[in-house]
């Protein structure tokens, strides 16, 4: 598909890195932890995690998100997709727990709406390395929400592994992960060792090329597959002995370990 | 089947730039059928390629500006040896450089990894100073490919740009010098403009068209080659399905590399195979070799 010129009809400040920009683009079909490629005019193209059905939530990393946050209401982006595999949705009765470290709140957030909608019981982990960068609080209100800042500047102090250690977590049916692949990874080797990993489901970032699953570019050890078509949700059962948490590859497909 | 000194396990061969990165992903084609896999092509240095978007999909084909992103031979060899160690299809290895010295740099940097064949990349239609800019110029390819071809003790493909005004020119010159087959076509030049804003939607703006619009350019570029030069030739460009490789196969080519269709479907190679099996079974003929430039024959 061509991308879909899409206009900007509202940006949300989330904290001063992270902006949620809403598009006149609703991607009604899309399910949570599906991605868009944002083509962002003269600058370059990159895959975003949709964040609602018709919008993105971005962190100044970049060239295309630093232009992204010169943009204003009424301006336009291109947008391909939705692309990959989402989240499995919970059915009725299972209790789910949510663990989401900063802007990896994002693809979570659409799951959590689902689950609130449903009356289904969700249990949140949500971490941000202070009380200013904690992301979309409210959207996880569908149960207990435990809050964790690396500075201590809100809710416990520490890690959002430290409160997972404490935590039992034989009764969820289903856990979803995202965060920075290393938090990830420390989530995946804490329910491995309680034999409870392929329950969860982890949203993986890689450098993607061309989005579709043909170039290759995002291939992972040792099964070779694409995180932009294979995922970007991977069962943790899936991600068990690969190169999740050990390394991911630039642009010229040279390994970057961790 | 022997073809163009290798032993390929069945005609259909993964094209290069598709799922060639790693050699994990070139262990996953083989195993869904591919009976060779050809690598993305590596030269002398790394190179990070074109800002995206650099492949999109078009209401013919795909349009696409990589930019020839590797990480260097130096950097590759390791990806080889996984592929060499978990899969017994063989290994093409695609290289690219600006001149005769770095192609000859590059292929000699890769042999400790072993690969059972060169693919010379003369042809990409993007990549200043590489590709088509030295495709183009039949010379330049003869000189390539000798010098190539001296260099190393395993065959030598050289895969052909369509972006010329007499591709069989540029096919002699690769015969000449040593060649064991042509390989044709690689993408043709093409672009694409988002009418909204106004923007090219390419990163590098302008690239190479793939996918089922190229079919017919390449048919032409197989039976010119096919009637012109006594090595083998493989085609390439737009097949998605076993019907399109036969009329390939009709045109002379000896065996098809399949690209843009794993998109659609990654167990494509399987699917062709047998389709193809059907059709030789159905039309009395008991190897590939037997249709091979059958077309020559029918005027």
């Amino acid at each position: 598909m061509r991308p879909i010129h899409s206009k900007i009809t509202e940006i949300i400040e989330e904290s001063p890195n992270v902006r949620t920009f809403f598009f006149d683009t609703q991607f009604e079909a899309a399910i949570p932890g599906q991605f868009v490629m944002v083509w962002v005019h003269g600058t370059d193209e990159v895959p975003m995690t949709l964040s609602g059905k018709n919008s993105i939530t971005v962190q100044k990393v970049g060239d295309a998100t630093s232009r992204m946050f010169e943009l204003g209401i009424g301006d336009h982006m291109g947008l391909r997709g939705p692309f990959g595999r989402g989240f499995t949705i919970p059915g009725n009765g299972e209790n789910v727990l949510f663990i989401a470290g900063g802007v990896g709140a994002a693809p979570i957030a659409p799951l959590a709406d689902i689950v609130k909608a449903r009356g289904i019981e969700g249990r949140t982990i949500l971490g941000s390395r202070c009380c200013d960068e904690l992301l979309f609080r409210e959207r996880f209100d569908c149960g207990r929400v435990d809050i964790t800042t690396d500075d201590g500047s809100e809710g416990r102090g520490g890690f959002v592994t430290d409160q997972l250690a404490e935590m039992d977590t034989s009764d969820y049916d289903r856990i979803y992960v995202c965060g920075p692949e290393i938090m990830m990874y420390k989530v995946f080797e804490i329910l491995k060792a309680r034999n409870v990993h392929v329950k969860t489901e982890f949203s993986l970032h890689r450098y993607f090329k061309c989005g579709i699953g043909v170039c290759g570019a995002c291939s992972m050890d040792p099964e070779g597959l694409c995180v932009c078509r294979d995922g970007p949700v991977f069962n943790g059962g899936e991600l068990e002995g690969s190169e999740f948490g050990h390394y991911e590859r630039d642009s010229s497909g040279r390994k970057c370990h961790f | 089947m022997k073809i163009a000194g290798i032993e390929l396990k069945n005609p259909t061969i993964l094209a290069s730039g598709i799922m060639g990165t790693t050699g994990a992903a070139l262990v996953r084609m083989s195993r869904n059928g591919a009976g060779a896999v050809v690598t993305k092509s590596i030269g002398p240095v790394p190179k990070k390629g074109h800002n995206n978007p650099s492949m999109v999909e078009l209401e013919c084909g795909y349009i696409n500006a990589m930019g020839l992103p590797n990480p260097s031979y130096t950097g590759f060899c390791e990806e080889i040896g996984i592929a060499k160690s978990k899969t017994d299809a063989p290994l093409i290895a695609s290289i690219f450089g600006g001149n005769a010295t770095e192609f000859t740099e590059v292929a000699k940097g890769l042999l400790s990894s072993k690969p059972d064949c060169f693919e010379l990349n003369v042809s990409c239609p993007h990549a200043e100073g590489y590709g088509a800019s030295v495709g183009t110029e039949p010379d330049l390819v003869h000189e390539i490919t000798a010098s190539v071809v001296d260099a190393v003790d395993v065959p030598v493909w050289v895969k052909l740009t369509p972006n010329v005004t007499d591709i069989t020119s540029i096919g002699r010159a690769a015969e000449s010098a040593g060649a064991s087959a042509v390989v044709a076509i690689n993408t043709v030049r093409g672009m694409a403009i988002d009418i909204h804003s106004g923007y090219p939607i390419l990163g590098n703006r302008f690239g190479g068209l793939s996918g089922p619009a190229v079919k017919p350019v390449a048919v032409k570029c197989v039976y010119d080659l096919y009637e012109a030069l006594d090595v083998p030739v493989i085609g390439v460009g737009g097949i998605t399905c076993p019907e399109d490789a036969i009329e390939m196969m009709l045109a002379g080519a000896s065996a098809v590399e399949i690209g843009s269709a794993v998109h659609d479907d990654t167990q494509i190679f399987e699917k062709v195979n047998k389709g193809i099996d059907t059709y030789l079974q159905k039309y009395g003929y008991s190897y590939t070799e037997d249709i091979t430039g059958l077309s020559h024959e029918m005027i």
